[in-house]
């Protein structure tokens, strides 16, 4: 009976939640800016690479080696090794305009560049999954290759990758957590500064429901996403 | 039939000892083919008889390794050749229709005038809607691709490329993909251009259609032109035994069906 009174005690004291909630919550802000700049930028930036990836012809070549060389790197760096890198290394180079922002635009920048890696495969598989015949209609329209690409190629690419590409963000969404090592004052941060000062748990369990709470709606959006998916390729199999 | 005034005298499509490999594999071999402007010319022959290379060839889809061709007094194989202007003026339709899936019929037809001639919305519009109409399936404007037959989306095909005002129409097997009962729309929208004057190039299995609208026939066999003349001659008299085998079976498996 005292084990189970101590756990109630460290997890579940009611005191504690009202002044964690209002406490984590204001770091919590912090995860969901970071959330919603770094997806918008790694929208933007694995497009744009992605591309670069598959461009055509000898003379693109290096551009090509550029892009793979920045996958393979960011895709094989643990996150927490890259926030390391950019949060502490960007200060310390002392350079004026990069080395005295905050700790949260260190947390963006790490953010977007690892999922900009995992997002640019996911673009390409879907680039690569239009068949070569649309871009031969394409083509033969006399459309450029650019223009086959935006108008053609790309937009089909997109709705195809839509469910992997929400999944890639789930994951960017509770990495937002990861940066808190360079800093960052977010909500796991928040969390554990406010368990130390108290001596219990609920700050953490506050963070987790947050986090979850966003999380949910974003799974369930993705699944109806695919589901919707096969419903529209079996049909269209007869 | 005129000749194409194209600076240099020569039909309109010239191909002169064109030859492509893949690979180790000959394609076409040393093929040599006029066509005068406002002609239709039907390549028949088996499966992998070059007749879509060919095809692919002439809008530069594909490079040919040996030879040259001209089209309207432009020299296709001349590397400096601006390749997206080259096709504004060639129309391809292909057999799997490859309309763009995400787009509205109406989109698709649009699409290349707008974005490739730079005309505006409402002009583009006023090209499509006659188009549409002519195949009869303007009420179809607004819907997607899937939502048609195959014969309906190959003639969406058609017109997308006509679009263009193109002044050459290539037609790769356009329908070999269909139902039966839906080959007859298409092949009424060919003859129609075939009518109004347009230049054309078509790889067919219809025989029948081949002899009524072409002025030309050339059978393909192992990437050559084994034999081509008016279609009286190919299909009543041919000389080359191949081609006597290739027509008997054809009309053979046609029976049957």
């Amino acid at each position: 009976m005292h084990a189970f009174r101590q756990v109630i005690h460290a997890f579940f004291n009611p005191h504690s939640y009202t002044l964690a909630i209002p406490d984590v919550w204001a770091g919590f802000q912090v995860n969901l800016k970071m959330m919603g700049i770094a997806e918008v930028l790694v929208l933007v930036f694995a497009l744009s690479i992605a591309i670069v990836r598959g461009l055509p012809g000898p003379a693109a070549k290096p551009l090509r080696a550029l892009a793979i060389a920045y996958t393979d790197f960011f895709r094989g760096t643990p996150i927490i090794v890259v926030s390391f890198l950019i949060g502490f290394g960007l200060p310390g180079l002392q350079l004026a305009g990069i080395s005295n922002q905050s700790n949260m635009v260190y947390g963006v920048i790490t953010l977007t560049l690892v999922y900009t890696a995992y997002v640019t495969e996911v673009y390409r598989a879907g680039i690569e999954s239009v068949h070569a015949s649309q871009r031969s209609a394409a083509r033969s329209l006399g459309l450029s290759y650019f223009q086959s690409m935006r108008y053609v190629v790309i937009p089909q690419a997109v709705r195809r990758v839509i469910p992997p590409l929400l999944n890639d963000f789930i994951g960017l969404q509770k990495d937002t957590a990861i940066v808190s090592v360079i800093g960052v004052s977010e909500a796991a941060l928040t969390a554990q500064q406010f368990s130390n000062r108290n001596g219990d748990f609920p700050s953490y369990v506050v963070a987790a429901v947050f986090f979850v709470l966003i999380t949910i709606p974003l799974a369930r959006f993705t699944d109806h996403l695919v589901q919707e998916r096969e419903r529209k390729e079996r049909a269209q199999a007869f | 039939m005129s000749v194409a005034a194209n600076g240099n005298g020569g039909a309109f499509v010239q191909i002169r000892d064109v030859s492509k490999w893949f690979g180790e594999l000959q394609v076409l071999d040393k093929i040599t083919l006029d066509v005068p402007e406002h002609d239709v010319v039907c390549l028949i022959g088996a499966s992998g008889s070059g007749k879509s290379t060919l095809l692919r060839c002439l809008n530069l889809l594909e490079q040919v390794n040996e030879g040259e061709i001209v089209v309207d007094g432009v020299r296709l194989t001349h590397e400096k050749i601006d390749v997206n202007e080259l096709r504004r003026k060639i129309g391809i339709v292909f057999q799997a229709y490859n309309l763009f899936p995400h787009m509205t019929v109406l989109q698709n037809v649009m699409l290349a005038p707008r974005k490739a001639l730079g005309i505006s919305r409402d002009e583009a519009e006023e090209r499509a809607r006659p188009l549409l109409r002519r195949i009869g399936l303007e009420a179809k404007a607004d819907e997607y691709p899937d939502r048609l037959s195959g014969g309906q989306q190959q003639r969406v095909a058609i017109v997308r490329a006509l679009a263009m005002q193109p002044k050459l129409m290539l037609l790769d097997e356009i329908t070999s993909a269909l139902d039966p009962q839906l080959v007859s729309d298409v092949l009424d929208l060919v003859r129609e251009l075939a009518d109004s004057g347009m230049t054309m190039i078509l790889a067919t299995h219809e025989m029948g259609f081949a002899r009524e609208v072409a002025d030309k026939i050339c059978f393909l066999d192992g990437g050559c032109i084994l034999e081509e003349g008016p279609p009286e001659q190919i299909f009543r008299d041919p000389r080359e035994p191949r081609t006597r085998q290739f027509l008997a079976r054809v009309l053979e498996a046609e029976r049957m069906s």
